[in-house]
């Protein structure tokens, strides 16, 4: 699904992923856990083709398709999905037009028929009932006034509308209190399947404990130090990052 | 007939004057909101001209004027709005300028009586070599007690030879009073557009769908069938100058 190899990245000049090799297969979900500072967000940065994250050497291969090459929407429309850390407000716009918008505009690259507004709102009715966020909600604009949690869920109803086939989670778990969590967790568990994949970037093993790994992985100073079993958050918990990469 | 202003008269100095010769001289255009009635009007301007409205708000009464300047080489709307006991006037204005176009807005609200109220939003965006331009007056005389008047304008520039003018300028002769006001002129938000780009909204598109948003500030207030009729012609407009 996701081959990144000995990828280099760099931030206004300044080195922050210095060859860093993963490989994410169909049907299973990852984790990235370290310190502050690792390169955990400029990974998901740079799988995103965000503005300003300069790659400066390797490769990462999606679906068979050489990522970089593409725009971010053309990356979205493969399938790639970015759950942001801050999602964005955007006044003005309504989430249910910025939903439809993206879907459609997914679909019209990837040469498939635009979804019809009552098809849309079947889908987004279902999904925001799924992510427990308020149908109301739908209707105000992105991410306005909305409190951590609940433009955490707006991310996982935007995932589930978007159905892409590869999730980067970036600390979707953050700001979430114990419920937001679970419900959020049963969302991401809904998108396993042996053709989905999932990369998960958290400081806790607090979302380990709901979205149960296949591998957890290590990332120091830019690079996969340590990679091992789901039991390795609580090791991580119990003795810190320092221990483990020694 | 008056002389053709020149670029030392402040209130024309951002003007295009060669086009301002060709639409020279302009006759004043009354328009009377009689006491306590309430009167909205919508103008579409999209070819090039000036115009020079004289308003005058009764006591009591209620006016509402939207504006969408957009399409035309030149284009200045002047406004002269007298707000007498308690009457209200709200202005919402967009302004689009591109390729080499000049957009001017230039308004004096003057409150001449008292508890009278007026809010002006004014939205622009200007691309290639496009001017736009807001020169708004707030003219408080001695007997407009109590006046609550607000000014906000706010222009995105596309690119970097595009250009946005605002003064706002107060005189208050009055002493309890409030009068605000608010320029700001800057970018496309970058992280809102990576935000839309990275859901699969293409960067063209995501732009005008961001601009159409900071645009519609000025259509608050509106009834709903009236906001998507206008949203909708925005749109169109941003569609077809992308």
């Amino acid at each position: 699904m996701l081959v990144i190899e000995n990828l280099s990245a760099e931030v206004e000049g300044k080195p922050i992923l210095k060859g860093l090799t993963l490989t994410v297969n169909a049907g299973e979900v990852h984790a990235i856990m370290g310190p502050n500072g690792a390169g955990k967000s400029t990974l998901s940065y740079v799988l995103a083709g965000r503005d300003g994250y300069e790659v400066t050497g390797g490769s990462v291969t999606f679906r068979g398709e050489d990522l970089l090459a593409k725009a971010p929407h053309e990356r979205a429309a493969a399938g790639l999905f970015l759950g942001l850390q801050y999602p964005v407000e955007i006044p003005g716009v309504s989430n249910l037009l910025f939903l439809r918008t993206a879907l459609n505009a997914q679909r019209t690259l990837r040469g498939e028929a635009e979804v019809s507004g009552a098809e849309f709102m079947k889908l987004a009715k279902a999904a925001a009932e799924k992510l427990g966020l308020p149908f109301d909600m739908m209707k105000r604009a992105v991410n306005q006034g909305f409190s951590g949690g609940e433009k955490k869920r707006n991310e996982m109803v935007q995932m589930h509308v978007l159905q892409p086939w590869f999730a980067v989670l970036d600390e979707t778990d953050s700001g979430l209190d114990i419920d937001a969590l679970r419900v959020v967790s049963d969302g991401i568990n809904a998108m396993r399947s042996p053709d989905h994949a999932a990369l998960l970037i958290t400081h806790y093993q607090r979302l380990l404990d709901y979205v149960v790994p296949d591998t957890i992985h290590v990332l120091m100073d830019g690079r996969i130090v340590h990679s091992g079993g789901a039991e390795l958050a609580h090791k991580l918990e119990a003795e810190g990052y320092s221990a483990i990469a020694a | 007939m008056s002389a053709l202003p020149t670029k030392r008269d402040e209130a024309w100095r951002y003007s295009d004057l060669k086009a301002v010769a060709r639409h020279w001289p302009v006759a004043v255009e009354p328009v009377v909101v009689p006491a306590g009635e309430n009167h909205a009007d919508i103008i579409r301007a999209d070819a090039e001209g000036i115009r020079h409205l004289a308003i005058n708000i009764g006591v009591g009464g209620a006016y509402r004027l939207t504006i969408i300047d957009a399409g035309r080489a030149y284009g200045r709307i002047a406004l002269d709005v007298t707000c007498h006991d308690g009457a209200d006037f709200q202005l919402g204005a967009v302004l689009i300028g591109r390729g080499e176009q000049t957009i001017e807005l230039v308004t004096t609200v003057r409150h001449v009586g008292p508890g009278a109220t007026s809010r002006q939003i004014v939205r622009a965006v200007a691309g290639g070599s496009a001017t736009t331009s807001y020169l708004g007056q707030v003219a408080v005389a001695r007997e407009g007690q109590k006046t609550d008047a607000s000014q906000s304008f706010k222009a995105i520039l596309l690119n970097r030879g595009a250009t946005a003018n605002a003064k706002p300028e107060l005189e208050i002769f009055a002493d309890d009073v409030k009068c605000a006001h608010g320029a700001a002129i800057g970018e496309i938000d970058k992280t809102a557009l990576f935000y839309l780009e990275s859901r699969g909204i293409g960067p063209d598109q995501a732009r005008a769908l961001l601009t159409r948003a900071f645009l519609s500030d000025a259509l608050e207030g509106l009834d709903e069938a009236t906001t998507q009729a206008l949203d909708a012609e925005i749109s169109a407009i941003l569609e077809s100058a992308a």
